[in-house]
């Protein structure tokens, strides 16, 4: 795979590259950002140092990496996806063996100055190499069994070993993410139907296996599972996170309560207020106008990358863009769903809006890819 | 690979048709969202918003302030002292052992009080402050503030507590307050809220416990904002506490406590009431106890020494004790007889020194007998005989119906705890009780005021104010309730011939100031106090027959608990009189023993201090003067028209 693979219809070059970027997207971005600095803020009690801050720096860092990443040809992404995947894989084999174990997890992995989480970045290293392996496909192949198992041998190795951490969260967004591209890429939809049903099947012998020698999740897992199903069985212990965060939700009514006037968030009703639940805190504050605001902000962000994806002759350049656009909104989709009491708590950050530094760089990287998709979209 | 335009056309195809139905998914999904927002932030908002405000606010009752209780000058009796303690806070402390034990250089703690504490400590949030010693003197808390910097989590703090500034003076009076217990939470009818305040004080016995309702006040409310954890953000609102009402009381605390210091050693009590307005200008029961002991929750030590003394110090003789009044007891019979017309008051009875009647013999106290007795002599003399005999014509069913207006067997309503009754038996009542008939003897046995007759030093002192002024008056106790006179009832009158009352007075007179009355050792001479009164003596013992052969051992020779209890009332100034007393000494051996701290009380009374030696018989004065400086007195203090009012 080479430059000369491409057909150049339109080479934009130099700076005159920087007009070509998707700037609905940068300004999307930092509206979402901000809107996280924001409530930062508020959770820390209006201390701009302790969240907002460092959250800021890392943006900051992040919006240069992206451009950065942008002014890169989409070919040279293309064939780094392989090894992208290949280190992802590495760094998380690695996590297992000298890992830092936090909140009950071996997730993490110090890297001196930084500490990484090596799940994150297998997430958009994953949408990479299988974006570039149905760029490399042949239309008709895409649905042929055989070639339907390398992709499925590609999820499931990092997804078994995330999964082992164990972070059912992120195993969740890997895999829907990585079927997202899948189908995109056009494979059957007989196979998606299968892989529902068999999901179906997992949870059924995941509910099973409870209490016996097999038991697949954790015992924390199931209870909050059980939890989520019915959260007034244990309003003040495991529930308590749901009951409260509905409470805070519900109490911020149609305007809310007034930046720093949450009572339910301030007075530390809410857990996690400043990563899981920041949600929460935005809603009790700013009400259904702030929470629907927000959503909006993350439909637009999807809405561009989706209409840059039709836009893209490029194969790779628009599955990498759904790929990146579908993350997103999972991790929205799940962290939400969690807050307003749609889903069990799973430990989903809030993408671009949750404290948290390895999230925030490897979205931001993941923009950077989508917008050198966007500046060479016009090549095939 | 190449690939040719058609298939990269096609496969863009793909890719886009995909492309909108995820598109399309994805709006559907964050609409889902969406409409569940609305539902939970517009529809269901305001039960929400309940919930919210349920976590956020917290209502803490704000303590009222006691109600004081004074005197009837307004000296504090019962006030709110400022208890001075430390209180530490585990998260501020750091180091909890390491700050204790700087403390503990500073200022001296209970080993097992710090025990408790320290356990509380751990047990609570680290946020809550716990009281590490209390009661603690001024100096100490001092030098505790004056090192507040090397002493991090440690802060003086200063709450009230009750003070009983008089010590044991009142305590059978105004009782005490304690912590509440488990029973009494569940005995009160009303639960109030402020019963669970920790270290609230709670009245346990006498005006305390009876007047509990006036003097605890109503608790404030303040509504604060607290976190998950508890701890407390802020203020939102206060309503304040309403202090209890302050009462005044009608005693006199200048003569209570020299009515204590008086029966000081005895086991006894002394009552002085005003015989015009019932005002009870005295009540005490000796041997008396520190209330204040109590007011932290009586240490085990200290309260086994209390229950284990033999002269019972917990026991209110003049309200709880009940006597069998004896002598004191005759001033009914001869009302009742002269009121039913069976004697005159020239009639004579003749006291050989016994009585036979229904086989048995009736002794009286003088074995020689009294001769002929008419009324005057009989009271003076305090002969049995007569008494007997009276007592037979009238009846016990009059002499009863007689005793009911003077008091006698009747509750007297004061608001102090464990007031007793007394008994004054009646055919009736012998029927009712015992389901027994009335046997004659015991009519003899009652005139005398012995047999069933009981009663306490509170209602003889009701008893000869009655006799006194002519007039059914009642005790009374609280004198104002927060500045505002309690109404004295016009007492009744009582159904009996002025005339008749005035023999019985004029006989008590001849007690103290006749040349045989059995008080005649212990006058008031001066002349516009003079003093009428009844010794009354009462058995303890029965007395055999082979011991009335050999002689009756005299008091002196028994054994104390075995000698007769000593009783005396008495009237001044005999023409117009003021001040009734009633004086019990148990084991005083005679009425005639106990006449002179009555009287010495009843001086004091009536001069509204240390009476002049001049008030006593000459040849008593020296020994007045000697134990007026062995006496251990408060000083009186002067009199405080307005009663403070915080």
């Amino acid at each position: 795979m080479s430059y000369l693979e491409y057909r150049v219809r339109f080479i934009p070059a130099g700076a005159r590259k920087i007009l070509h970027f998707n700037w609905a997207l940068v300004i999307l971005l930092i509206a979402v950002a901000s809107v996280g600095f924001l409530m930062l803020t508020s959770v820390a009690g209006g201390d701009v140092s302790r969240w907002a801050e460092p959250q800021m720096v890392r943006f900051a860092a992040g919006l240069v990496l992206m451009l950065a990443i942008g002014l890169v040809p989409i070919w040279f992404w293309r064939s780094v996806s392989g090894l992208a995947y290949v280190c992802a894989l590495v760094l998380l084999i690695m996590v297992e063996f000298f890992g830092t174990v936090g909140m009950g997890a071996q997730r993490w992995i110090d890297l001196g100055f930084i500490q990484f989480q090596p799940s994150e970045m297998m997430k958009i290293a994953l949408v990479m190499s299988l974006a570039a392996y149905y760029d490399w496909l042949p239309l008709s192949s895409v649905s042929r069994p055989q070639w339907v198992l390398v992709p499925l041998v590609l999820i499931l190795i990092p997804a078994a070993i995330i999964f082992r951490q164990p972070d059912l969260g992120t195993t969740v967004l890997l895999v829907a993410g990585s079927g997202i591209v899948m189908f995109c890429a056009g494979v059957s939809w007989w196979y998606f139907l299968g892989v529902i049903g068999a999901a179906a099947g997992m949870v059924f012998t995941v509910f099973l296996s409870r209490g016996t020698d097999w038991q697949i999740l954790q015992d924390y897992q199931y209870r909050r599972i059980s939890i989520f199903l019915d959260p007034s069985s244990d309003p003040l212990g495991a529930g308590y996170h749901i009951t409260q965060s509905k409470i805070a939700l519900g109490s911020g009514g149609w305007a809310g309560k007034g930046f720093m006037q949450g009572t339910q968030s301030r007075l530390n009703f809410l857990p996690e207020k400043h990563t899981d639940f920041i949600f929460t805190t935005l809603a009790e504050e700013f009400g259904f106008v702030g929470g629907f605001s927000l959503l909006l902000l993350y439909g637009l962000i999807i809405f561009v990358c989706v209409l840059s994806a039709l836009g893209n002759k490029n194969r790779f350049g628009a599955l990498l863009t759904l790929g990146v656009s579908a993350t997103l909104f999972l991790h929205v989709l799940v962290n939400i769903s969690m807050v307003v009491g749609l889903a069990p708590v799973v430990g989903v950050p809030l993408p671009l809006v949750s404290y948290g530094g390895s999230v925030l760089l490897v979205l931001m990287v993941a923009f950077g890819l989508v917008q050198s998709a966007h500046v060479y979209r016009w090549r095939n | 690979m190449k690939r040719s335009w058609a298939e990269s056309d096609e496969s863009a195809g793909v890719v886009s048709r995909r492309a909108l139905v995820l598109g399309g998914a994805q709006l559907a999904l964050l609409s889902t969202l969406v409409l569940r927002m609305r539902q939970l932030q517009v529809e269901e908002a305001a039960e929400y918003q309940l919930l919210a405000e349920d976590n956020r606010v917290n209502v803490r009752l704000i303590p009222p302030r006691r109600g004081k209780v004074f005197d009837r000058h307004g000296i504090p009796v019962a006030q709110n002292g400022q208890n001075y303690r430390i209180v530490i806070v585990r998260e501020d402390a750091g180091n909890v052992e390491e700050t204790i034990s700087k403390v503990r250089r500073l200022v001296e703690l209970d080993e097992s009080k710090l025990q408790r504490a320290l356990k509380e400590v751990y047990r609570r949030s680290p946020f809550v402050p716990v009281t590490l010693a209390d009661q603690l003197a001024w100096e100490d808390v001092a030098e505790v503030a004056v090192n507040a910097p090397a002493l991090p989590g440690i802060t003086p703090e200063v709450g009230l507590s009750r003070v009983y500034p008089l010590g044991p003076d009142f305590a059978h009076v105004v009782g005490y307050v304690g912590p509440v217990s488990e029973s009494d939470l569940a005995q009160a009818e009303t639960p109030d809220p402020v019963l669970q305040i920790p270290e609230y004080q709670f009245g346990k016995i006498g005006i305390e416990a009876k007047r509990e309702t006036d003097l605890r006040g109503r608790a404030g409310i303040r509504r604060i904002e607290v976190s998950a954890a508890g701890r407390v953000m802020r203020e939102l609102g206060r309503d304040e506490s309403v202090a209890g009402s302050d009462l005044q009381l009608t005693i006199d605390h200048g003569l209570q406590n020299y009515a204590l210091a008086r029966l000081a050693g005895e086991s006894g009590s002394a009552v002085v009431i005003d015989v015009e307005t019932g005002d009870l200008l005295a009540m005490v029961s000796s041997p008396s106890f520190d209330p204040n002991l109590f007011v932290r929750g009586i240490s085990v030590k200290d309260y086994g020494a209390l229950r284990e003394d033999a002269q019972v110090p917990l026991f209110n003789r003049s309200v709880q004790g009940q006597y069998p009044p004896g002598s004191t007891f005759k001033m009914m019979t001869a009302l009742a007889a002269l009121r039913a017309g069976v004697i005159g008051p020239r009639d004579t009875v003749h006291c050989p020194g016994h009585l036979e009647f229904g086989g048995r013999k009736f002794h009286c106290w003088r074995a020689g007998g009294h001769g002929r007795v008419d009324l005057d002599k009989a009271i003076a003399q305090s002969c049995d005989v007569y008494f007997y005999e009276v007592a037979r014509r009238v009846g016990i069913d009059l002499i009863a119906e007689l005793c009911e207006e003077f008091g006698l067997g009747q509750r007297p309503d004061i608001p102090v705890s464990a007031v007793r009754s007394g008994l004054v038996p009646s055919i009736k009542w012998k029927a009712q009780v015992r389901g027994e008939r009335w046997i004659e003897g015991e009519t003899l046995n009652a005139g005398i005021g012995q047999g069933d007759v009981l009663a306490t030093p509170l209602q003889l002192a009701v008893m000869t104010a009655r006799i006194a002024s002519g007039r059914a008056v009642k005790p009374r106790l609280i004198k104002s309730v927060d500045g505002v006179e309690a109404p004295v009832e016009p007492a009744a009158g009582i159904e009996l011939p002025e005339g008749q009352m005035q023999l019985v007075r004029r006989a008590m007179y001849k007690v103290v100031n006749g040349a045989r009355g059995t008080a005649r050792r212990s006058p008031i001479v001066a002349e516009e106090f003079l003093m009428a009164g009844k010794t009354g003596t009462s058995q303890v013992r029965g007395i055999s027959e082979a011991e009335r052969e050999r002689g009756v051992t005299k008091n002196e020779e028994l054994p104390r608990h075995l000698r007769d209890h000593g009783l005396f009332v008495a009237f001044a100034p005999y023409d117009r009189p003021k001040y009734a007393i009633s004086v019990v000494v148990e084991h005083g051996s005679s009425g005639s023993l106990v006449a002179p701290p009555a009287r010495d009380i009843l001086l004091y009374a009536l001069f509204e201090g240390i009476p002049p030696l001049t008030a006593y018989p000459e040849d008593q004065r020296e020994a007045i003067r000697q134990q007026h400086q062995e006496m251990v007195l408060r000083p009186r203090q002067k009199p405080v028209r307005e009663a403070s009012r915080a």
